[in-house]
């Protein structure tokens, strides 16, 4: 096999210090690199740390992963190697190394590499390598120069609003209201962020029934033209002034109004942040906050559920239903889940249902009823609506706590209340926005959740990944009730 | 430890300059400081070990050895056996890099070195500014016209 080298420099007309700033950041080439559309580090490490990961996408939609094989601020150099990459680039290699050009300040820049393609690729590789990535490197890199996009970012890492620029993402939009194929994906501007804001760099993207919701129009959150989605993590990539709470690098993570998650890239409040423990990566801190939170302050605050205690938890196999279950069940309650399948009953029975009751076959009702006595259970957790509300009510004890979080079958309609005297029954319709509306409740939630999966009474499941662009097929399954578990969508 | 550092950009393409550097005898040729130079023991000027000696246009004599030289790397390096500069462990490179994209090339000329402290400073200027950036400034205006 033919091992092709090479090896190409050009004159940057900056001080060394200047370019070496930007260049010793292993992951901030999509901010200069004409190709490159949005990178990450993997597994929150820094960008220096040798052996770190950086993946990356370039605007053609394809996929790369490149490692940090050394790097060195004496020599101003860095090298690294490609893991995966959709071309042919074998065994391939590369460095970078800048030197001071002291007679007028400015510096050498010289990028090599090497690689093995095969024979008959060889010619069109050799050029890619060095026209497409090379070359249009040394360009992108003195344009941004030029331009300051990046002189703010070299000379206060932390801050850049002022003269940070506005970056290229994607983002999927609704057309208008309607099924999953309203959801298109379109190239966006992304702004540098403002003061209190942040610009986040996102890995991974929740995929939640409100967002259904959203682009049916049933709730009028997002307009025609709009971006839905509540919930991502990610990297912060620049902040504006006045940000505290998060700096550049961090892992961040967020679940909450306004929508606009369903993005690369997104510029947003710093306040609605809430950091990761080190332990949590972004794609299940993607796939578990909404849903985790939801959970947590639907059993703690809205339901007050005590040990010892016997609940309902309708689709207890799905996203919030399975915390709920696995949640209540460590804090010493007896959990009574209802599924649409029998597949989906050995989930619910592995999140730790006592008894799993199936909507499709049976009438759950009798079988709550059976199963405790004829007494009824202390709370039903609903987020199916229409086509369980009622049965819930029957299901409920004296004093029981009706908790009707969604309406994934369409709306309850109108019921009077004298219903609820039969039993002194008490409903509850708790809106997720009024209990994560400010950075306190945020992080009252966040850090009870985080504590949870700490202690294990939540454990995080695999999360079942599609691309971004997939998105319309994520939402056909979740309505489809062909999951279980949580869906993320991956930039 | 001192150290030096002078760098330059050419405009040549790097095998012409190449051919005037390379030739350990040639400073005369190239730089305006030095008068006079010849190889000692008349060994070729690209034998490795071989000796420069040389006179300054200010009457100084300097004998430099050959350590290294790569027609690969376009590079040499050498260090100082004399001189009236009261420097020790003098060990200098030079080295040329073409830059591809305008097929001109750049020049880079450092040296480290032990003096007394009190004269380092002085010393690490002169050898910076009368030396490496003539030299190279010299070069630049060889091939700017």
């Amino acid at each position: 096999m033919t091992r092709v080298n090479i090896r190409r420099s050009t004159v940057i007309d900056a001080p060394v210090e200047a370019v070496w700033a930007v260049l010793r950041n292993f992951n901030s080439h999509h901010a200069w690199h004409p190709a490159v559309s949005a990178s990450a580090i993997e597994n929150g490490e820094a960008s220096d740390k040798v052996g770190c990961v950086r993946n990356f996408r370039l605007k053609n939609g394809s996929h790369i992963r490149e490692q940090l094989l050394f790097l060195s601020d004496a020599k101003r150099g860095f090298g690294y190697c490609i893991l995966e990459a959709p071309a042919p680039l074998r065994k391939y290699v590369a460095s970078v190394r800048l030197r001071p050009v002291t007679s007028d300040d400015s510096c050498l820049m010289e990028w090599q590499a090497s690689f093995e393609p095969p024979p008959q690729e060889r010619v069109r590789l050799e050029r890619f390598v060095s026209e497409e990535i090379i070359d249009a490197g040394f360009a992108g890199l003195r344009r941004a120069l030029t331009a300051g996009a990046l002189a703010a970012r070299v000379a206060r890492p932390s801050v850049s609003a002022r003269a940070g620029a506005a970056t290229e993402g994607v983002e999927i939009a609704i057309t208008r209201y309607g099924g999953p194929e309203v959801l298109v994906p379109r190239v966006a501007s992304i702004r540098a962020p403002g003061p209190g804001e942040v610009r986040l760099l996102q890995t991974a993207v929740g995929v939640n029934f409100i967002d259904v919701y959203c682009r049916r129009g049933s709730f009028d959150l997002v307009p025609p033209g709009g971006v839905v989605g509540m919930e991502a993590a990610g990297v912060v990539e620049s902040a504006g002034p006045g940000v505290a709470n998060v700096r550049v690098g961090d892992r961040v993570a967020y679940a909450c109004a306004p929508p606009g998650a369903y993005a690369s890239m997104r510029t947003m409040r710093a306040d609605l942040l809430v950091r990761l423990p080190d332990s949590l990566s972004e794609e299940i801190a993607a796939a578990i906050l909404l849903k985790g939170i939801s959970a947590g302050f639907l059993l703690h605050d809205v339901a007050q559920v005590r040990a010892g205690e016997t609940i309902l938890v309708h689709a207890a196999a799905g996203g919030v239903g399975r915390i709920l279950t696995h949640w209540a069940k460590a804090m010493g309650v007896t959990v009574i889940g209802v599924t649409s399948s029998e597949t989906k009953s050995g989930e619910a029975k592995r999140a730790g249902c006592d008894h799993v009751a199936f909507t499709s076959r049976e009438n759950f009702v009798e079988t709550v009823l059976n199963f405790t006595s004829g007494r009824g259970v202390d709370v039903v957790f609903d987020a199916i609506g229409k086509d369980t509300f009622e049965r819930s009510i029957e299901c409920l004890a004296t004093r029981g706590r009706l908790i009707s979080y969604g309406q994934a079958s369409g709306d309850v309609g109108a019921y009077s209340i004298d219903r609820f005297a039969q039993r002194s029954m008490t409903i509850s319709r708790p809106n997720y926005i009024h209990f994560t509306d400010t950075p306190e409740r945020m992080i009252t939630q966040s850090g009870r959740l985080f504590d949870a999966l700490r202690s294990g009474a939540v454990v995080a499941e695999r999360p079942r990944v599609y691309p971004l662009a997939d998105a319309p097929t994520a939402h056909a399954d979740l309505e489809g009730r062909r999951t279980t578990g949580s869906l993320i969508l991956i930039p | 430890m001192a150290k030096v550092y002078s760098s330059a950009v050419i405009p040549a393409a790097a095998s012409a300059v190449w051919s005037i550097v390379r030739d350990f005898n040639a400073l005369p040729k190239w730089t305006p400081f030095v008068a006079e130079s010849r190889i000692e023991q008349n060994k070729p000027p690209d034998q490795i070990g071989c000796i420069r000696n040389f006179r300054l246009k200010d009457g100084g004599r300097i004998r430099e050895q050959l350590l290294a030289l790569s027609d690969y790397e376009m590079s040499f390096e050498y260090s100082i056996l004399e001189s009236p500069m009261g420097v020790e462990n003098y060990l200098a490179a030079f080295r040329l890099i073409p830059v591809t994209d305008s097929d001109h090339t750049f020049a880079e000329w450092t040296a480290e070195f032990d003096a007394s402290t009190d004269r380092e400073d002085d010393l690490v200027e002169s050898i910076r500014r009368d030396v490496f950036a003539a030299g190279l400034g010299a070069l630049k205006a060889r091939f700017n016209r």
